[in-house]
């Protein structure tokens, strides 16, 4: 072997080394969550988990029931506000604005990912939740409150890959529409959103993604309350919220039971991309 | 192409290892003397904490006090386990936690706290017990209107809650619905902006943006504490696994001094001899 050929040999271990470190990472973060977490599920049982609707976590009560169904209505929350306004404003930046107004408009949009969480929160406490007590009562640390701003913390995921997306569409198709004497809504609507679909579908997987893993945000303008909200208007406590809450003052069982809430959400998430996947998959084929 | 392979299945450990000794080393190997006394554990005493050990320091050149937060339990798990050499605590020890040597460093009290502009300014225990527990749902039986009753309380775990829970709501729960926020700073802020909201801080922390409760007719006062005609006041322990060395005594004893004492009080806090 020459001497070129181990320089060659040696890089490329280097190189994979490193690029094993990112997934071992994950590999590590995985086992220890799942191996801090799982011991105390299997001692109390999962239906203990997964169906108590009470979370009394230093009397042994670890019903996560209110903070799974909390993680998943303001996730929906947050898709049913940040996906029509994403998508509306995705498609007016490719289909609808001239091309000056758009190198303008989508660097802006992109600086909104930019702006920690906890600024989001913030003015979500000093804006949103007085306004929401004071329109529709109740005391505006609400489900309502955290849709909204995850809302918008959303956006500019969901506009970026959506643009990306429609932008790739390859031009023959949006010019064959119009040959046809489609107008440009017409086309828009039957030929361009249909022909980027997998790329939307993914810009809303990876907006759900945020949404449901936003944490500080979330704690600053949702109330934390460790019970089923009955309405919008009602304070609820997210399963990220449940941990990082908590976290500080834990000890014994009751942080067994916040690494098992971790469990859970990894589950979660997993459960939701799997799905999310399989869908835009069976589209494109 | 084959022998290739071979090599870099012989490599890959051999990086493997190579990385992990070239990251394992640091953040292990810190003698004790050079990370000075950790003073760790309830939120509530932190701020105090820091305080007397800036001047503490300050006196003392060369000593190093490290105060860290963590919260009440946190606090007395790492002096039990060596962690801390001196837990703070901001509830009594339980029964199990009296192993652990107790000095009361200052004492504090509870107030129970609504909006300025909220009519109500006298509830009993009683009452109050019924509002957290979720009981009594309306300002209106209590004198303050039509209007739904915010309950804001702390996290579990917390230490201001285990003292509220133990003073308070004895064997009754906190209901599940109330407002929940990891800091005596954010509970203030919420009950200082939602005018049908009810919460409960340090009495140290109280200000003119809240209104703090008269309890069965006793307003909180320093003097009502020092009397102790009103009910609801915790203490500020520092804990230690078995009897604390020289350089925390040492520290215990400046905290105790006329001196820290003075600041205590200035600070919104029951110096620790109240008598």
């Amino acid at each position: 072997m020459t001497r070129l050929d181990r320089n060659e040999t040696l890089i490329r271990i280097a190189l994979l080394a490193v690029a094993f470190s990112a997934v071992s990472v994950l590999l590590l973060i995985t086992a220890f969550i799942f191996g801090e977490g799982t011991p105390i599920m299997f001692k109390y049982g999962l239906r203990r988990f997964l169906l108590n609707l009470d979370w009394f976590p230093t009397e042994q009560s670890f019903g996560l029931f209110p903070m799974i169904v909390g993680s998943l209505f303001v996730t929906l929350g947050a898709l049913a506000i940040g996906v029509p306004f994403g998508l509306a404003g995705a498609v007016f930046l490719t289909e609808f604005s001239s091309q000056r107004l758009r190198r303008v408009l989508k660097p802006v949009i992109e600086l909104l990912a930019g702006i920690p969480s906890v600024v989001y929160g913030f003015i979500g406490v000093v804006v949103l939740v007085p306004f929401i007590r004071e329109t529709f009562g109740g005391p505006g640390l609400s489900v309502l409150a955290a849709a909204i701003i995850l809302g918008i913390m959303i956006l500019p995921t969901i506009i970026s890959i959506s643009i990306d997306s429609l932008e790739a569409v390859p031009r023959s198709y949006r010019e064959g529409s119009i040959a046809l004497g489609a107008t440009r809504w017409q086309t828009t609507r039957m030929v361009m959103i249909p022909a980027a679909r997998s790329g939307i579908i993914a810009s809303v997987i990876l907006g759900m993604g945020r949404a449901i893993g936003e944490t500080m945000a979330v704690i600053m303008i949702a109330g934390n309350a460790a019970a089923v909200p009955k309405s919008l208007l009602d304070p609820v406590r997210t399963l990220t919220s449940n941990i990082a809450l908590e976290m500080g003052y834990a000890s014994g069982e009751h942080r067994e039971a916040l690494f098992a809430t971790g469990v859970i959400l990894f589950v979660i998430i997993m459960i939701l991309n799997t799905i999310a996947n399989l869908t835009s998959m069976k589209r494109k084929s | 192409m084959r022998n290739e392979k071979l090599l870099a299945s012989k490599w890959v450990p051999g990086a493997f290892l190579a990385l992990f000794f070239l990251f394992f080393p640091v953040g292990c190997s810190r003698n004790p003397s050079q990370r000075g006394l950790v003073v760790a554990g309830s939120t509530s005493i932190q701020p105090f904490a820091d305080h007397w050990a800036e001047i503490y320091m300050r006196e003392h050149p060369g000593r190093i006090v490290n105060v860290q937060g963590g919260g009440s339990s946190a606090g007395i798990q790492a002096a039990r386990e060596g962690a801390a050499d001196i837990g703070m605590s901001s509830r009594e020890l339980r029964d199990e936690e009296k192993e652990l040597f107790e000095v009361v460093v200052a004492w504090d009290g509870l107030a129970v706290i609504v909006h300025p502009e909220n009519p109500v300014s006298d509830l009993s225990l009683d009452l109050v017990r019924n509002i957290f527990a979720g009981n009594i749902r309306s300002w209106k039986s209590l004198g303050g209107g039509e209007r739904e009753i915010h309950v804001v309380t702390r996290e579990e775990g917390s230490g201001t809650r285990s003292a509220f829970q133990e003073m308070v709501m004895k064997k009754e729960r906190i209901f599940k619905g109330a407002i929940v926020q990891d800091s005596n700073g954010t509970v203030r802020e919420i009950v200082a902006n939602d005018p049908s909201s009810i919460g409960y801080i340090s009495y140290g922390l109280v200000n003119e943006s809240v209104k703090a409760l008269r309890l069965d007719g006793v307003e909180p006062s320093y003097d009502h504490i020092i009397e102790k005609t009103y009910q609801l006041v915790r203490p500020f322990l520092f804990v230690t696994r078995g009897e604390p060395k020289p350089e925390a005594i040492d520290f215990i004893n400046f905290v105790l001094s006329r001196k820290a004492q003075e600041m205590v009080r200035h600070d919104g806090l029951i110096p620790a001899f109240r008598e």
